[in-house]
């Protein structure tokens, strides 16, 4: 009886757990460059969801809400756009100077409930939610999901057009620009919820090259009243930023919402 | 060459009065290595607390067909995020060829621009130079302007620069 109750508390955490893993890997966006000078100038950007940090090995990123603002804030179009076995990648041409910003946002969401006394998971568009979940399901608990996944390259003098913010979810207003960071040196960065000041939340910072040390070396910061962290870069590399925050914002009626940030920045030596 | 003669001729048309130069030696080590391209060399002054940067000479690959050598004038990293991203290369007066391993002169008269540009204090003269498929130094020369007597800095690199001697005249 003492054991059956063990197992069944076991089996509880590992359905917990196995809710987890789409949290636990890590979604980025690996430029080729991010700061360049002359013209004729391409970036090709690498896009995959891994452990470790910046090796695909694991799923690539689907791109379907890939969109890239050109200096100017227009649209700036991709090419050779391919997806294979643990990465998808793209091109982009640089045909402005200034700071470009690839960014791809994941609007979803995630259900749970109970059918005829089963469990249930669905997973998809946010707007399809209401006709997929069987009239007659219990149990019914929805989040939703705003993720953005950013990195910024610059060809020339780093300009601030692309910071602008929609108001939608989690974004990141620089104080100190993302292509000019340097090891040695503190940054500054806001963070924004729906365009108001995201106070409070956890920035985790990891630098890349995971594979090739023994501790994650990952720098925990928090946004002060106004939304803003800064980070002291220990050494140069292409570091991943993320924050999320859960809230009941959510526009799918009695849902939650689930709002997330990740950023990939490179930091050169001084 | 044009740098040195613009130079000359702005001085004679502003002030006369003072005949004080800054003279820089550098040397380009000659290395063995199989790829060898010549090094991308930026000279530049900043103030102390690198406030105020006046540009005096950039080596680089100017002569490539539509500017395609501009692409790795990011290279020389610190001179890129101070001053080079914010100007258009080539840039007259500014911009010169790349030069092969040796030593290397170049003379700024103090009545002339840049110099005259600089007010009493303390500056670093920097030398940065990065080499295609190879590796970047950057060197620092502190010096105090305008100079009381003759002085003399001196730097040595240890892998892309040689010896540097900056010789400031009153």
């Amino acid at each position: 009886m003492k054991s059956n109750i063990k197992l069944a508390f076991i089996a509880a955490s590992a359905l917990t757990l196995l809710a987890v893993p789409a949290n636990a890997h890590r979604a980025w966006l690996l430029p080729s460059a991010t700061v360049l000078s002359g013209n004729d100038l391409w970036v090709t950007v690498d896009a995959a969801i891994s452990n470790d940090l910046f090796y695909f090995e694991h799923h690539p990123m689907r791109l379907d809400g890939l969109a890239v603002t050109a200096p100017d804030g227009s649209a700036a179009k991709t090419e050779n756009m391919a997806t294979g076995r643990y990465r998808s990648t793209f091109d982009l041409k640089l045909d402005q100077p200034g700071t470009y910003k690839i960014a791809v946002l994941n609007q979803g969401a995630f259900a749970r409930y109970k059918l005829d006394g089963q469990d249930k998971r669905w997973r998809g568009p946010a707007d399809e939610i209401a006709t997929k979940i069987p009239t007659n399901a219990t149990d019914v608990r929805i989040t939703q999901s705003q993720g953005r996944i950013e990195t910024f390259v610059t060809t020339g003098k780093p300009t601030e057009a692309v910071f602008k913010t929609t108001g939608q979810g989690l974004e990141l207003v620089p104080v100190t620009h993302p292509n000019n960071l340097l090891a040695g040196e503190e940054a500054k960065f806001k963070l924004v919820l729906d365009g108001q000041p995201a106070a409070g939340l956890e920035v985790e910072v990891v630098p890349g090259g995971i594979r090739y040390r023994d501790q994650l070396n990952s720098i925990k910061v928090k946004t002060d009243e106004s939304g803003t962290f800064a980070v002291k870069w220990p050494t140069p590399g292409m570091y991943w930023l993320s924050a999320s925050v859960q809230d009941d914002k959510a526009t799918i009626k009695e849902a939650k919402r689930r709002a997330s940030y990740t950023a990939t920045v490179e930091v050169l030596p001084p | 060459m044009r740098l040195i003669i613009s130079a000359a001729v702005t001085g004679l048309m502003s002030a006369p009065a003072l005949a004080g130069s800054a003279a820089i030696s550098v040397d380009i080590p000659r290395l063995n290595v199989a790829e060898y391209h010549r090094p991308y060399v930026a000279f530049w002054i900043e103030s102390k607390d690198g406030s105020k940067i006046e540009n005096l000479a950039v080596w680089y690959d100017l002569k490539l067909k539509d500017n395609e050598g501009n692409k790795w004038l990011k290279d020389m990293r610190q001179w890129w995020r101070r001053t080079g991203r914010e100007l258009t290369m080539p840039m007259d007066g500014l911009s010169t060829p790349t030069r092969p391993p040796g030593t290397h002169k170049l003379t700024f008269k103090s009545a002339a621009k840049p110099l005259s540009q600089l007010s009493a204090g303390e500056y670093v003269l920097v030398v940065e130079a990065a080499r295609e498929v190879g590796g970047r130094e950057l060197l620092r020369l502190p010096f105090q302007w305008p100079p009381a007597a003759t002085a003399t800095v001196e730097a040595k690199g240890e892998n892309e620069l040689g010896a540097i001697t900056l010789t400031l005249t009153p």
